[in-house]
């Protein structure tokens, strides 16, 4: 019965968040109060839109490189001849999520300059570790029964992966996915500290200038991002779950 | 005898001889801030010592690329270690010139390369070694003092970092304990609240959802994105409620990113709380209730003790994610290291930029091992106390 309430109320941040960015000088009025001497209430630098668009395409970029490599890589160690990097590989794993994004970040400047690249591969490698991580676990908690029945029916390797392990595999990868998405969604922001065109230059802008309504409104466009998207990839994770479930009956 | 290759070892040591014959071992700059020309390893060191150190990371290759005893590997990797972290100090003295304060040596892309392909041997022997948490703990205790007893000799002292730490010492130090205290000050507010949230949510379930959704949807909210949105409510705290500026509450500084902070642990500690909670066997709890024991003294004799490993693993996410993310609490004027990242950014001085990462990633990496042992011996000590 309340089950209505949820949908409702994403839907309704996402309709604010379209009209906010698309027509930010609608909400001047609101903003204004935060501001003193006259300040600029609407982030004036560049359109709340273009960033947006930006934004959200260093992170699609960044995300499916790093799905694509993860969960080869993932795939590679979890195959016999790959075997003898596994425990490596977990301990690589843990070693790398003690780096701070921000420290990825600005050790990338000096190889490949300021700008949308550094972030790019901050994005890419810290992207990676969560991903490997899930498809690390997917793969060997694989349940044996199931194994056994495929390669009982006379599959090859490759016909395993492709038709067993990867689709049973798929929520979990995905559920990687969305850590991912969401760690990428935060560092990006912080990408614009060494120029990347990002939301997070809206926030430094107002960090900067001590313009509250700057501060305001870039933490709320990102913050609204990051849960609708969060959420938006639980959605598609549950679904895929189901269908992993339903198929197996 | 046929040899026969270690496959990680091919890997290891393809970086190793492109590292120490293609990439330059430092670069020499004639002030912090020109681009600097690089040096390859023979020409950074003195000759002997060059050839040196050439025969003990080619020697370090060939033990890591063949089948070898694990002892072999373990010697292989420590030495070369060893000679690149004494012998880089040396590269700094050399290349400086006598009297030039205004030269900054720095380590270059070979020197680095080849510490990532030694330290990975040296984690591979590790892993496989499969190490008690106490004898890991001992490593890393020898590598700090080791590390330490470097930095007090000032045998890496003409290395461009700690020119950038010479000349801002006492803002270092008082940046790092900073930092320190905001990590480890909301993660203990963290664990003060999260805990009884934690018990609360485990005990009365219609809470149990909505909490653990609001905590889920403050851990993804980025932390800048964080940061911001607490500076208008925190400022307007310190201007209407009286005392509240007098206690260090205000809009940009500590205050915001302590808060922040502390949100962002409270997920981790209150869910790890609830799952280890509710993995306590049902027979553990129907032994104690038989016994008579209180609801109070059932949760702190049988429960907190059973679901004391969860909690702790919630406790070690919470800490190294707070040292990271503190890095990011300069930029709202909250201080730690991220001042000398962001400073660095800034002049496009990338030594100052490793001044302020460097110590991040050894506090985090400290706090993983150590944590990671402590969990591991409470939950080898539950298994023996339960079998």
């Amino acid at each position: 019965m309340k089950a209505w309430l949820p949908a409702l109320l994403r839907l309704a941040v996402l309709v604010l968040l379209v009209v906010f960015i698309t027509s930010p000088n609608w909400f001047e009025p609101l903003l204004k109060p935060l501001t003193e001497n006259g300040a600029p209430a609407i982030y004036n630098q560049g359109s709340l839109l273009t960033l947006t668009l930006q934004h959200l395409r260093i992170v699609l970029i960044a995300t499916v490189a790093a799905t694509i490599v993860a969960v080869a890589l993932a795939i590679l160690v979890t195959r016999p001849a790959g075997a003898e990097f596994l425990p490596l590989s977990r301990s690589l794993v843990n070693i790398g999520q003690t780096f701070p994004p921000v420290a990825v970040l600005a050790l990338a400047v000096p190889a490949v300059g300021f700008g949308e690249k550094p972030t790019l591969i901050a994005l890419f490698l810290y992207g990676l570790l969560p991903i490997f991580e899930n498809a690390l676990t997917a793969l060997t908690t694989l349940p044996g029964n199931v194994m056994e029945a495929a390669r009982g029916a006379g599959m090859t390797g490759w016909q395993r992966l492709m038709k067993v392990e990867l689709p049973l595999s798929a929520p979990v990868i995905l559920g990687g996915i969305r850590l991912s998405v969401v760690i990428s969604l935060a560092t990006a922001t912080i990408g614009s500290t060494v120029a990347a065109k990002t939301l997070g230059e809206v926030i430094i802008a107002g960090l900067i200038s001590s313009n509250l309504a700057f501060v305001l409104q870039g933490g709320l466009i990102v913050a609204a991002l990051a849960v609708l998207i969060y959420d938006g990839l639980s959605a598609i994770e549950r679904f895929a779950a189901r269908r992993m479930g339903q198929g197996a009956e | 005898m046929t040899l026969r290759f270690d496959k990680l070892g091919v890997v290891i040591a393809a970086i190793v001889a492109y590292a120490a014959f293609l990439a330059p071992f430092a670069t020499f700059r004639a002030n912090r801030i020109v681009p600097g020309q690089a040096r390859p390893i023979l020409e950074a060191l003195p000759p002997t010592l060059g050839m040196l150190l050439l025969a003990i990371v080619i020697a370090g290759g060939i033990v890591a690329l063949l089948k070898t005893p694990l002892t072999l590997r373990l010697a292989a990797s420590v030495i070369a270690l060893t000679a690149l972290a004494i012998l880089v100090g040396t590269a700094g003295g050399f290349l400086t010139p006598a009297g030039n304060t205004f030269a900054r040596v720095a380590p270059a892309s070979g020197f680095w390369l080849l510490i990532f392909a030694f330290t990975l041997l040296l984690a591979d022997v590790l892993t496989r070694l499969n190490l008690s948490p106490s004898a890991r703990v001992g490593a890393l205790v020898v590598a700090v003092l080791a590390i330490a007893a470097l930095l007090i000799s000032g045998s890496w002292d003409s290395l461009s970092i700690l020119k950038e730490y010479a000349s801002r010492a006492d803002s270092f130090w008082a940046e790092g304990s900073k930092h320190i205290t905001l990590a480890l000050g909301s993660l203990a507010a963290a664990v003060m609240v999260g805990l009884p949230l934690g018990i609360l949510c485990h005990r009365v379930e219609p809470l149990r959802a909505g909490v653990l959704n609001v905590l889920n949807i403050i851990q993804t909210v980025p932390s800048i994105a964080l940061f911001g949105l607490l500076i208008a409510p925190l400022g307007w705290v310190a201007v209407h409620v009286p005392g509240a500026a007098a206690i260090g509450i205000r809009g940009i500084g500590t205050a915001p990113a302590f808060v922040a902070l502390f949100l962002y642990s409270l997920l981790p500690v209150v869910a790890n709380t609830v799952v280890g909670l509710a993995g306590v066997p049902r027979a553990a709890n129907d032994a104690a209730r038989g016994m008579g024991m209180t609801d109070r003294q059932r949760l702190f004799d049988v429960e907190f003790p059973l679901a004391f490993p969860v909690i702790l693993t919630g406790i070690r996410i919470v800490l190294v994610q707070n040292i990271g993310l503190a890095t990011i609490a300069a930029l709202i004027g909250g201080g730690g290291f991220g001042v000398f990242v962001f400073q660095g950014v800034g002049q496009t001085a990338m030594d100052l930029v490793l001044l302020g990462a460097l110590p991040t990633v050894a506090l985090a990496f400290t706090a993983a091992i150590i944590l990671d042992a402590v969990i591991e011996m409470t939950a080898s000590k539950r298994r023996v106390e339960t079998a």
